[in-house]
């Protein structure tokens, strides 16, 4: 399989590399939509050039990305756009490897579950097949390396891709089953941005899963695992934020990185929910609608991990949707790396009941966002109004993708344990329904 | 969401979808088609009103005085033009010094990429002259512009006249808070746009300018007068900018305001307002103000000099005298009261125009449709595209009878030896292996001459034609709606089961070009100047090549639009008609 990866890999370099040399390279590093106050270059270069004279980068309000990035670039700034190639490669072939080793750990649960009986004889349907499983992490990577968010947002040098790429290493080194890795990872991807937090839950349940630690809050190898991968998060974390500390020596990294993703200075429209609502909220107010949307992104977690127990990985993919929906300044690169993962639950298609509407209401949206944007700002026609009415029913058909995608995930799951046809008692044919 | 989660009605409704997809989609259309002319039945639309609280009450003593005056200067004008065999700039830079603005020139250069048959011109070479009335109170930071157009033949001398003479008065009046701008521009648009250049310091046409040397401040608002006889009867206002672009409604209602206060007849599309909205004369005569409106502003050409200020969010109209056979004329100091009382009204503006709409549609000068009550006409027409592809996704969706290798449906496998290892498994991969494909790989792997083939095709195009019809119609609806007639019947209906010739002949009849042709013919009926069959396809290339010069030296949209992506989309229900 090395070779049709090997393919798509020249394939998207070449339409990075294509679109880098031309023209739109510029438009599309100004689109609000593909760059935030968080991700975008210009701000990066903005940071290096007050790093050269001297001065704190994070002075004057400009740069918001975190001390590692601007050392990373201090390096490589002459060749950043191989850099953002070479970044996107490596999400790529770490989504191969990690939804390769996946489906192998899924196929053969499923052997061993079938040579014990343990599924309902009508269920054979379900089953899933190794061809059918063959192509799926070729068409993972295909999936975010030709996705044009993700070119859109490699060409526009935002610094999602790095983001993108820390969480898809941490993906790889959890499902390998290395907990220091993947702690290690994880500290990277919250250190980058504070919502990969909740990341820690999913990761904690694949390593127990995998080490046969049953889940049961009475066992003491419970608690000692999870100590054990707590204490390791948090070491490296706080490795990296002194680290940080000891390269611009100075503290104020945590204000101008952490507060401003908390507490949502910026209003710059772009295509998540913030904006407008704080554009128009009352100061006195201001704080605690700041915590009720920040809440809303932690708060899906404890539901989730009590629901989805068996199934970290897919809890994983819900985690991700969740933070690229309702994080503080989401661009389309974050929604590239949930995306992404769609081929993996391509054996759910006959259980997704909104796809058709859910696609077209995608696509019509992002079709939308510049035309509504041109409106606004330049001919002065629409207000933001218009803009953020398609930006509610973008992420609105975001959610219902997602919400659509868990139910069929545990229709599957009920089918596999209840029977596909299913029974009434006086026997006659049922039908299931979400109430 | 009970809708979206209760599999029973769902289903339901999916059914009712598929089994009456025709009929509604007919309804549909002919409900589209309703609504659009309802718009101009009178008591389905609004009266006008001034939403500005600035500009409200039109309470100006307007003194302009020197009418004869201006006649006299246009003649001088006239004179000079001719002399000069162009713009006769040392006589126009000393006439405005000498009344007291400060006086700047712009030379300009263009070559066009072909000559213009209609105006004979193609290496283009020519200089604006600009003179500025700096308010005497109020800091520099904004200015209201006044232009006329500098004409090659003897036209709009009055007009330049007309503009110095208001110079002359403004000058002597305290009450300016804005500075005015007095423009006069040569080779009508590509001088105006050379001058907006500059003033914005952009350059999106590719035009050679020198630098201006004067500028004013951020420009609020605009008006171009084009006046061409010494008495007129009527003032017609031309509200269509690049790309269906228009001015904000408040300053159509200035206007109105103003000619019915100093007792001028207003028209618009030159088309005089009528009482009788309830006779069918009535009804008509506003149907027929409406549709000019409507095709002038799909043409996406700014139909008069202002219309290239809106692209810079200034608002603008054009003022033009029209003098036809009627009793009562009004002389030159009137029109320049009138222009007085327009300038004195903006003067007042806090704020740019914006509390009024930007999208309206005008069956005549006192009444307006707004988006909200005209954008159900084209929802009507989306939804035909929409229900179209819901209709071909359920058919894709349920299996067919037999699938491409002639394998059947599956049987369930039941498994009942459970002695050996291996066969429960061996028999799962081998139901597995011929088990029916599910629709996400049917939709990758049917290849050319299936009968799933055509389907998906056509699903992608009516998606992709939606989306596109949507964007074009919430940027000039006009153009969407146009587009939307033609095109949404041949997107719902072609197949590849139809009979061809008579289906080709529709499609071709049907295509964005036709279209364009039809609404040639139509416009010139609607002017009251019908054209026979040569002299409309003699037009309708002349508007293919202004399109495309349009595209080139202002930047509009519609030749690019319909060449790279409407075309490709009539070339799609082309390929599906002609399916093997």
């Amino acid at each position: 399989m090395a070779a049709p990866l090997t393919l798509v890999l020249v394939l998207a370099v070449t339409v990075r590399a294509v679109l880098f040399r031309s023209s739109l390279a510029e438009l599309i590093s100004e689109r609000v939509e593909v760059v935030s106050p968080l991700s975008a270059w210009k701000r990066v270069v903005e940071g290096l050039a007050l790093l050269d004279l001297g001065v704190s980068p994070y002075s004057g309000d400009v740069f918001h990305e975190t001390p590692l990035i601007i050392y990373l670039f201090h390096f490589v700034v002459d060749y950043a756009e191989i850099v953002f190639m070479v970044t996107d490669g490596i999400t790529a072939v770490a989504l191969y490897l990690a939804v390769q080793n996946y489906n192998r750990n899924v196929f053969r649960k499923q052997k061993y579950a079938l040579e014990a009986n343990r599924y309902p004889p009508d269920c054979l349907e379900l089953m899933r097949s190794p061809k059918e499983m063959f192509y799926i992490p070729l068409k993972v990577a295909t999936f975010y390396l030709l996705n044009p968010f993700t070119i859109l947002s490699c060409v526009a040098k935002s610094t999602c891709g790095l983001n993108n790429a820390v969480i898809a290493l941490f993906i790889l080194s959890t499902i390998k089953g290395s907990a220091l890795l993947s702690a290690i990872f994880l500290a990277l991807a919250t250190y980058q941005s504070v919502y990969p937090l909740t990341l820690f839950a999913p990761a904690l349940l694949f390593l127990l899963q995998r080490l046969y630690i049953p889940v049961n809050p009475c066992r003491s190898s419970f608690w000692l695992f999870t100590l054990q991968y707590g204490f390791m998060f948090v070491g490296s974390l706080l490795v990296i934020i002194c680290l940080s500390f000891f390269l611009l020596g100075s503290w104020d990294f945590i204000p101008s990185v952490y507060g401003f993703i908390l507490s949502v200075p910026d209003l710059t429209p772009n295509i998540g929910l913030f904006w407008y609502f704080f554009a128009e909220m009352f100061e006195h107010f201001r704080f605690f609608f700041i915590c009720v949307f920040q809440i809303n992104v932690f708060f899906y977690t404890i539901p989730l991990s009590i629901k989805l127990k068996e199934h970290p990985v897919f809890l994983i993919f819900m985690q991700i949707a969740i933070i690229s929906i309702f994080k503080s300044y989401p661009t389309v690169g974050d929604i590239a790396l949930y995306m992404a993962f769609l081929p993996a639950w391509s054996h759910l298609y006959r259980f997704l009941r909104n796809i058709f509407l859910v696609s077209c209401v995608l696509l019509a949206c992002s079709a939308l966002f510049p035309v509504l944007w041109h409106l606004w700002i330049y001919a002065g026609s629409a207000n933001s109004n218009f803009y953020y009415a398609i930006t509610l029913l973008f992420n609105v058909g975001q959610i219902l993708l997602v919400s659509d995608y868990f139910y069929a995930y545990l229709r599957r799951e009920h089918h596999l344990t209840q029977g596909l046809y299913l029974r009434r008692k006086d026997g006659s044919e049922a039908t299931l329904v979400l109430k | 969401m009970g809708l979206l989660s209760d599999p029973n009605r769902r289903k339901a409704l999916t059914t009712l979808l598929t089994r009456l997809n025709t009929p509604i989609c007919v309804v549909c259309y002919l409900a589209g088609i309703a609504w659009f002319m309802g718009l101009a039945f009178e008591p389905f639309t609004l009266r006008t009103y001034m939403s500005e609280n600035a500009m409200g009450s039109t309470m100006v003593e307007e003194r302009f005085p020197a009418g004869e005056r201006a006649l006299a200067t246009g003649r001088e004008f006239a004179g000079h033009k001719r002399k000069a065999g162009g713009m006769p700039v040392d006589w126009l830079v000393k006439t405005m010094q000498d009344r007291g603005l400060e006086v700047f020139t712009q030379s300009f250069s263009r070559t066009l990429p072909f000559p213009d048959e209609n105006k004979e011109r193609y290496m283009v070479r020519g200089i604006n002259v600009y003179g500025i009335l700096r308010a005497p109170r109020a800091p520099r930071t904004e200015a209201l512009v006044l232009s006329a157009p500098c004409s090659p033949d003897n036209s709009n001398n009055q007009a330049v006249g007309l503009l110095l003479g208001l110079a002359q008065y403004f000058r002597n009046q305290i009450y300016w808070a804005k500075d005015i701008i007095f423009l006069v521009n040569e080779h009508d648009l590509i001088g105006m746009q050379a001058w907006l250049e500059g003033y914005h310091h952009t350059n999106i046409s590719g035009m050679d300018y020198t630098p201006l040397q004067g500028r004013a401040g951020s420009i609020q608002a605009a008006l171009s007068l084009e006046l061409s006889s010494d008495v007129i009867t009527s003032l017609d206002l031309i509200l269509e900018g690049l790309n269906g672009q228009l001015p904000n409604l408040d300053l159509a209602n200035l206007f109105h305001a103003f000619c019915q206060k100093i007792g001028v007849m207003c028209t618009i599309q030159g088309k005089l307002q009528r009482s009788d909205w309830d006779t069918a004369e009535g009804y008509t005569h506003a149907v027929q103000t409406m549709m000019l409106m409507v095709l002038k502003q799909a043409s996406g050409r700014p139909w008069g000099d202002h219309g290239l200020f809106l692209r810079y969010h200034i608002e603008a109209a054009t003022v033009r005298g029209v003098n036809s056979f009627r009793q009562y004329k009004t002389d030159t100091t009137t029109v320049g009261r009138l222009l007085e009382g327009m300038f004195r009204k903006l003067n007042n503006l806090l704020e740019r125009l914006h509390q009024s709409y930007f999208f309206y549609l005008m069956p005549s000068l006192s009444r307006f449709v707004s988006i909200g009550y005209y954008m159900p006409a084209f929802g009507l027409l989306a939804t035909i595209l929409l229900l179209r592809a819901l209709d071909l996704w359920v058919q894709l969706g349920t299996p067919t009878e037999v699938t491409e290798d002639g394998v059947g449906e599956v049987e369930p496998v039941s498994i009942n030896n459970q002695g050996s290892f291996d066969s429960p498994l061996t028999h799962i991969y081998i139901d597995l292996y011929s088990k029916r494909h599910s629709t996400f790989q049917m939709l990758f792997i049917s290849g050319e001459g299936t009968e799933q083939g055509w389907r998906v095709l056509k699903l992608v195009a009516l998606l992709y034609l939606a989306v596109l019809l949507g964007c074009t119609a919430l940027i000039n609806f006009s153009l969407g709606f146009i587009l939307a007639i033609t095109l949404v019947p041949v997107a719902a209906c072609v197949t590849p089961h139809l009979p061809k010739a008579v289906s080709a002949l529709a499609m071709v009849l049907l295509s964005p070009g036709c279209t364009i042709l039809y609404c040639v013919f139509i416009f010139q009926e609607l002017q009251e100047a019908p054209v026979s069959l040569s002299e409309g396809w003699m037009l309708f290339l002349s508007v293919i090549s202004q399109g495309i010069l349009d595209h080139s030296l202002f930047g509009s949209l519609v030749y690019p639009l319909l060449a790279l992506l409407v075309y490709p989309c009539w070339l799609l229900l082309w390929n599906i008609l002609f399916w093997k």
